[in-house]
């Protein structure tokens, strides 16, 4: 059944990926010789930013769908353990000190925050390593990374690195070249690597915790793989593309029926259905004509997302009605 | 019989205190005494999932706490008191994370291990069901079977038969009963004193954290026992193997 849905994704991707590219402002006609621009645009701004699209994509899905096992929760985003927050707060203080001037150094400052808060977040939840307790270290840690983005916001030394770090923080893939792939790429896979590797433990945990133990889980162990492995795929994201939240919620829930229902067979799944949505979604966000640019990635995901959620809890009320 | 799951002396907090029992394969042991006097506890430290402060668990003379953990989960099942399952997965899926210690789940030997597990629980017709479709007797009967499919040397389940009925509960006793006689170490904690009369080998009764007895049910559950312990004037009523208690 996973190995059908896995080879079905394969396929819509590499559909969908063709497809992307000749979608924009400037319609690139597939059939007849290619102008000078037209290699240009495609080679330079598409493709990086279709490959972009499938990077960030595939990590948020695999992290939203490993989250969801971790937690045993339908309801748990990546966003959910601060690392995203703590990534955003790490871009934005590159904004407040002026190093965002510097191409390669927005990206290290968000990644320096995903570290600060996979630290925070694996000494606050210390040895004993429950999930609850990990899961609101993480509630607090997102807090107070949201708080001290605020702050940066409310005291930004100039109303231009206000505009900047507002419009950065809604999250996008224009203007992505491909230096951005080239950070978040390697990351993201070694991120994704290591929750495949939690995958069993996850499939353990579906039966709690005592009984994940009993199976041979070791939790400290279950514990770094994820810290580690959404760190880095979350953090990768965030830094290259900013906040896109709602994927990793969304994602695995729609491709988990399709599937066995255990967390690991849902996460590769959700890595090729996160970078299928992303990459339509963005391919979307640059047709749809808006004045004054295009509909930010972040925001459309926000608008789509919402009802989701709402026909989520809606339909798990009348389940426990 | 050998005496290969041993624990000496063990204490934790106050939950146990110096507690020692030896207790061996080819038994059904039971572990009573009033809510807490310690016999989750006393479980979990015999499955390795609770560290005590003092004292050891040894697995056929090796500490259980030096055992690498899939070794452990090979040689001990254990199924946690009222056992969730997260994920509406079948009951085929469900029975198969039983195989996890083994990592061999979509081999040849994995797959006749859960085959066998399946059987033995009569699930056949309900194998392609969800869990959440399930009956409390049928889930039960999925829970344990997922515990048989890891096919361990000891079989520890705490109070597997709350919210059964007396039908379900007796059916799932004498599948229980089967799988000592095959040569498994079972031990349950069990809230129900007949039953553990009826159909345990032999009782560990604890109180306050410490062992009150350990022995024959005839034994560990006799009246003047029962006084002390539960503090309530108990008769046995019946035959043995059949026996009710009336209390006063």
């Amino acid at each position: 059944m996973n190995r059908r849905l896995i080879l079905a994704l394969s396929l819509a991707l590499a559909f969908a990926v063709p497809l992307s590219l000749l979608a924009g402002r400037v319609w690139i006609a597939p059939f007849s010789p290619m102008t000078g621009n037209a290699a240009l645009i495609l080679m330079e701004l598409r493709l990086p930013r279709a490959v972009l699209a499938l990077v960030v994509g595939a990590g948020l899905g695999i992290s939203g769908a490993a989250m969801q096992g971790y937690l045993r929760n339908p309801l748990a985003d990546p966003g959910l353990f601060g690392i995203a927050p703590g990534a955003a707060l790490g871009a934005v203080l590159s904004f407040w000190t002026g190093y965002a001037a510097s191409v390669w150094l927005l990206p290290v400052f968000a990644l320096a925050g995903a570290a600060g808060a996979m630290a925070l977040l694996a000494l606050v939840a210390g040895r004993q390593a429950g999930v609850a307790l990990f899961a609101m270290a993480g509630l607090m840690i997102s807090s107070l990374a949201g708080a001290l983005t605020s702050l940066a916001i409310s005291l930004s030394p100039t109303p231009f690195a206000m505009g900047e770090i507002v419009t950065w923080l809604m999250g996008a893939l224009t203007d992505r070249s491909w230096r951005e792939v080239l950070i978040a790429a390697p990351l993201t896979a070694a991120g994704m690597a290591l929750l495949l590797t939690a995958g069993r433990g996850l499939d353990a945990l579906t039966l709690g915790e005592a009984a994940a133990r009993s199976l041979g889980v070791e939790p400290r162990r279950q514990q770094a793989l994820m810290i580690a492995g959404v760190g880095l795929t979350v953090g990768a994201g965030v830094a290259v593309a900013g906040i896109i939240g709602f994927v990793g919620l969304i994602v695995p829930h729609l491709v988990r029926p399709l599937t066995d229902r255990r967390p690991s067979s849902v996460l590769m799944p959700s890595a090729l259905a996160g970078a299928l949505l992303l990459l339509v979604a963005d391919a979307g966000c640059r047709i749809l004509p808006l004045a004054g640019g295009e509909l930010r990635l972040g925001i459309a995901l926000s608008l789509l997302g919402a009802p989701f959620f709402l026909g989520l809890l809606l339909r798990m009320r009348r389940g426990l009605a | 019989m050998s005496a290969d799951l041993r624990a000496t002396d063990l204490s934790l907090g106050t939950r146990l205190k110096g507690v020692t029992v030896a207790l061996r394969s080819g038994e059904v042991t039971a572990i009573c005494g009033p809510n807490g006097a310690g016999k989750s506890t006393l479980l979990s430290c015999l499955a390795g999932l609770t560290v005590s402060d003092a004292g050891a668990v040894t697995l056929e003379g090796e500490a259980l706490s030096a055992l690498p953990a899939r070794r452990r989960a090979q040689a001990i099942g254990y199924l946690p008191q009222g056992p969730e399952v997260a994920w509406d997965v079948t009951v085929d899926v469900l029975v198969a994370l039983g195989r996890l210690p083994w990592q061999d789940a979509s081999s040849p030997q994995g797959q006749a291990a859960v085959e066998a597990a399946i059987a033995t629980m009569d699930l056949q017709p309900l194998r392609t069901r969800p869990v959440s479709r399930l009956s409390g007797g049928e889930r039960a009967r999925a829970l344990m079977a997922r515990v048989l499919a890891t096919q361990p040397r000891w079989l520890l389940a705490d109070e597997p038969l709350a919210s059964l009925d007396v039908g379900q509960a007796l059916a799932l006793m004498k599948r229980l009963r089967e799988q000592a006689d095959a040569g498994r170490g079972v031990v349950l904690v069990l809230h129900d004193l007949a039953t553990a009369m009826n159909h345990a080998d032999r009782v560990i009764v604890l109180k306050d954290g410490r062992l009150a007895t350990d022995g024959e049910p005839d034994q560990s559950l006799a009246a003047d026992i029962i006084g002390a312990v539960w503090g309530c004037e108990a008769r046995w009523l019946g035959e043995p193997g059949t026996r009710a208690l009336s209390v006063s």
